[in-house]
């Protein structure tokens, strides 16, 4: 029998007997910053494709939900800062090394961004809306004549934030359950799974609809094959990772991550998707919200998870 | 210059003097340390093995808290020791998640805190608190670029080990075994 004791006694608020240092709002962040980039991913990739007649929940609707996600989710990243009147020094370096760096400058790059893009499309929204300051009709007109140099800055700052979050926590190599580079694409995957979540539940037309809802079924398709990837690999490496496996094949995160996240998140409504193919009528509220609940659990479950997984000595 | 310690498992009683004298030296917030003492036991009834370990901040040489920190507050400092700048630290919390020891904590006021090697000490000659009041001598505290320094003595004529190495941190403290 081996037993290992801290016979000094160490109990570090958040850091002992297991850390936890990450709450509600990392996970949160996480999720509404995943489901912002998924939007704004579609809206500029699809801009930029010319289907904006085609896709108006994609490029003009449902992005403009994402200032009020991105800003959610700034004021829960600001909430989880412990020494909040110092968070302006993420501004003053760019660390190329640490994806939080990566991740403050694109949220920095993406929030107005997105508030201008959304702010482009306003008067289509309400013919009657008129801005109040003249200033503000020149910077629309002008916004709106470099719209194709706005969606490319969207598009790839869409895409760091989507994996960036994922990569944040694989680069942590003292928990084995996130140090893996598989996080990096599921995160994103379920972050386009997501918005297309979200601009199905906007969209107007049958045929926007079904085209998202096919793109929702292959981004399940890719989640369950990054998950089990993920476990397969978990189980092919050193012993802290199968110990992380193991968390959830038979240990404490078992049930909640198979029904939540795979089953209700991932399964039913890949199933409702199928079916919806096949021409029966599912009433798209159902099959979103399903999965915008398995991206929620997602997150929570990783980071609270990641936190218990640690290295034995 | 590579500040490092080595600490002997041997020798090591665990009166944990080190940790009141880290605590007292400095300043340590009521309720955290920044250095603590484990014991391992090993097997079973005679066949019994017990190790006593004093640990703390490895000061690694490829640090996951520097690599992580967003801000740069985590740094490389005067002979490789790895510190924290308050000032630029706005506690979020990624280097205590980065860091396999678990040596770093939240300091009341927010900012990161972790074992400094003391170096306000070490600048100044003197000893880490911990290895000054060490009643075993089981700590030592040099450098490890400096063939002649007691410590780099110690590590060529004893057998030590070091702390998960595998997580690819290239720790600084050595356990005498």
């Amino acid at each position: 029998m081996r037993e290992e004791l801290i016979i000094s006694g160490r109990m570090n608020p958040m850091v002992d007997p297991t850390l936890n240092i990450w709450h509600w709002q990392i996970p949160l962040y996480l999720f509404l910053g995943g489901v912002a980039a998924g939007i704004l991913f579609f809206a500029s990739l699809y801009y930029i494709m010319g289907r904006e007649k085609k896709y108006p929940a994609a490029i003009k609707w449902a992005p403009m939900l994402t200032p009020f996600l991105l800003i959610l989710g700034l004021g829960a990243l600001f909430l989880d800062l412990n020494h909040k009147a110092f968070f302006w020094q993420l501004y003053l370096t760019i660390r190329l090394e640490s994806p939080m760096s990566w991740g403050a400058w694109t949220l920095l790059i993406i929030t107005p961004v997105s508030i201008i893009w959304s702010a482009t499309w306003l008067k289509e929204l309400k013919p009657e809306w008129h801005w109040k300051y003249p200033i503000l009709d020149q910077w629309e007109a002008y916004f709106k004549k470099h719209r194709f140099v706005i969606a490319w800055i969207m598009l790839l700052s869409a895409v760091v934030l989507g994996v960036y979050t994922g990569i944040l926590l694989s680069a942590f190599n003292a928990r084995p359950l996130w140090n893996t580079s598989i996080l990096g694409p599921l995160f994103f995957a379920s972050s386009l799974s997501t918005g297309a979540a979200v601009i199905m539940l906007m969209a107007k037309s049958h045929l926007e609809r079904n085209i998202f809802s096919r793109i929702d079924l292959m981004m399940i398709g890719i989640e369950l094959f990054l998950i089990v990837h993920m476990f397969m690999g978990f189980q092919a490496s050193t012993q802290v990772q199968i110990d992380a496996a193991n968390m959830f094949l038979g240990g404490q995160y078992t049930e909640v991550f198979w029904i939540f996240v795979v089953f209700i998140g991932l399964v039913i409504p890949a199933f409702l998707e199928v079916l919806e193919l096949l021409g029966f009528k599912i009433p798209i509220v159902i099959t979103s919200t399903l999965v915008l609940t398995g991206g929620l659990f997602l997150r929570f479950i990783i980071v609270y998870a990641g936190q218990a997984s640690r290295y034995l000595y | 210059m590579r500040f490092a310690m080595a600490i002997d498992t041997k020798k090591c009683v665990g009166c944990s003097d080190c940790v009141v004298a880290c605590q007292t030296e400095n300043n340590v917030p009521i309720g955290y340390c920044r250095d603590w003492v484990v014991e391992v036991n090993d097997g079973t009834y005679p066949q019994l093995e017990m190790e006593i370990r004093s640990e703390r901040c490895n000061h690694c040489t490829n640090s996951p808290c520097v690599r992580c920190c967003p801000t740069g507050a985590s740094h490389y400092d005067y002979g490789g020791t790895v510190l924290v700048t308050a000032h630029k630290c706005i506690g979020c919390g990624a280097c205590i998640a980065s860091c396999p020891y678990d040596a770093r904590y939240t300091h009341p006021k927010g900012y990161v805190d972790k074992c400094t090697f003391c170096v306000h000490r070490v600048k100044d000659g003197l000893p880490p608190a911990c290895v000054a009041v060490c009643p075993t001598k089981c700590l030592y505290f040099g450098d490890t670029d400096d063939p002649r320094s007691e410590l780099s003595q110690v590590l060529k004529k004893r057998k030590f080990k070091r702390l998960i190495p595998e997580a690819g941190t290239n720790p600084n403290l050595y356990f005498l075994i």
